[in-house]
């Protein structure tokens, strides 16, 4: 039973008696994408020369990945709009009518308040206000601005998705150096060949909703350049860390493999027909560009446990 | 004054919203307890 005082300023249509579920506070982190904020940030961490203490280093993945939620659930009640006319997006808890978009943006508003201070407060304030940033880019530069205005909006948007490493690397030096700028620039480059390969089988929809997708604006055989472009700085950004000394040819042989099979699936999306309604090859890209980035970060990983091995085992001797 | 009845999907959204709500302050707690711990040891042994 619950009582409802009707002496208040209050109208019937302002009362509304939710039916949404922890699950669907839960999906407006978008956990899939927290996922890869975890797993990049964490990567950041370890590599970063120097210790934090393991328990600290839980906590600010957990910051890092709550900061990375609240900057979705912020995306989500601004884009609700659009979120409703896309197929991909329709059932989302905003546009299904299982939460207010006004619930939201208190919801993102105030994870992304703990977050930042609790990070601030137990790790440091240079990565807390680098995570600020990250969600305000994300948020207001990407969402509210980029994503509308510009064909090229994934493109300077996706460094939002291209700052958790550096948040990590930032959480055990309190700074940035160029090994973190690397770091940031395998994601960054690797973001527009992953987002327009979607964007080429999500033609249409993107279309309908009035987003400038580079494939809506310039065509698709301009698209397929730019991937192929993008694909390239990508193979090359993932073996730098062997080129400065920060990983080593083991890693190096592995990222080259890696690059190589992204421009060769890159170089197929080229051969790819305009009338091709299927889009095999676009959508086989936007696949192996996931694979691409979790084995990228999963191999530096590899790479340093092994290092560190070798370390002890050298030492024991 | 009026009542609202609550539906049975409203009161089972309500009850699971508020078990997560009391995990998540649960482990807020359990979270602090254990920085202040390790900031403590930290601070001691340096």
């Amino acid at each position: 039973m619950t009582v409802i005082d009707t002496t208040g300023n209050l109208n019937d249509g302002d009362i509304r008696l939710s039916e949404a579920s922890a699950r669907d506070y839960w999906a407006l982190l978008k956990p899939r994408v927290m996922s890869l904020v975890v797993f990049t940030a964490f990567a950041g961490m370890v590599l970063a020369p120097g210790e934090i203490n393991p328990f600290i280093g839980f906590v600010a993945i957990l910051c890092i990945a709550v900061g990375a939620g609240a900057s979705g659930a912020l995306n989500m009640w601004y884009d609700a709009d659009i979120d409703a006319v896309m197929k991909r997006t329709a059932t989302r808890p905003i546009p299904a009518g299982r939460i207010t978009g006004q619930e939201a943006l208190g919801f993102g508003l105030t994870l992304s308040a703990f977050s930042v201070c609790i990070l601030g407060l137990v790790v440091g304030w240079f990565a807390a206000g680098f995570l600020a940033f990250t969600i305000f880019f994300y948020a207001v530069v990407y969402t509210m601005w980029l994503k509308r205005a510009t064909p090229q909006n994934i493109v300077i948007g996706g460094a939002a998705g291209a700052f958790p490493p550096m948040i990590g690397w930032a959480c055990v030096t309190g700074g940035v150096s160029i090994e973190s700028v690397v770091l940031f620039l395998i994601i960054f480059l690797w973001t527009p060949a992953h987002f327009w390969a979607l964007a080429l089988f999500k033609m249409g929809e993107y279309g309908a909703v009035g987003v400038p997708m580079l494939p809506n604006v310039k065509g698709i055989p301009t698209t397929k350049v730019q991937i192929l472009v993008y694909a390239v700085l990508t193979a090359v950004a993932g073996i730098c860390p062997t080129l400065l000394g920060f990983a080593s040819v083991g890693y190096g042989i592995v990222a080259l493999a890696l690059g190589l099979g992204f421009v060769w699936y890159s170089i197929k999306v080229q051969s790819m027909s305009e009338t091709d309604e299927k889009m095999l090859p676009a959508k086989k890209l936007f696949a192996f560009s996931l694979v691409y980035l979790f084995a990228i970060f999963s191999a530096l990983l590899a790479d340093r446990a092994v290092l560190a091995l070798l370390s002890a085992f050298g030492k024991g001797f | 004054m009026d009542l609202i009845t609550l539906t049975p999907a409203q009161k089972r959204a309500r009850r699971g919203r508020n078990i997560a709500l009391g995990l998540v302050l649960f482990g807020l707690v359990a979270l602090f307890y254990v920085v202040t711990l390790v900031k403590f040891s930290n601070g001691l042994t340096h």
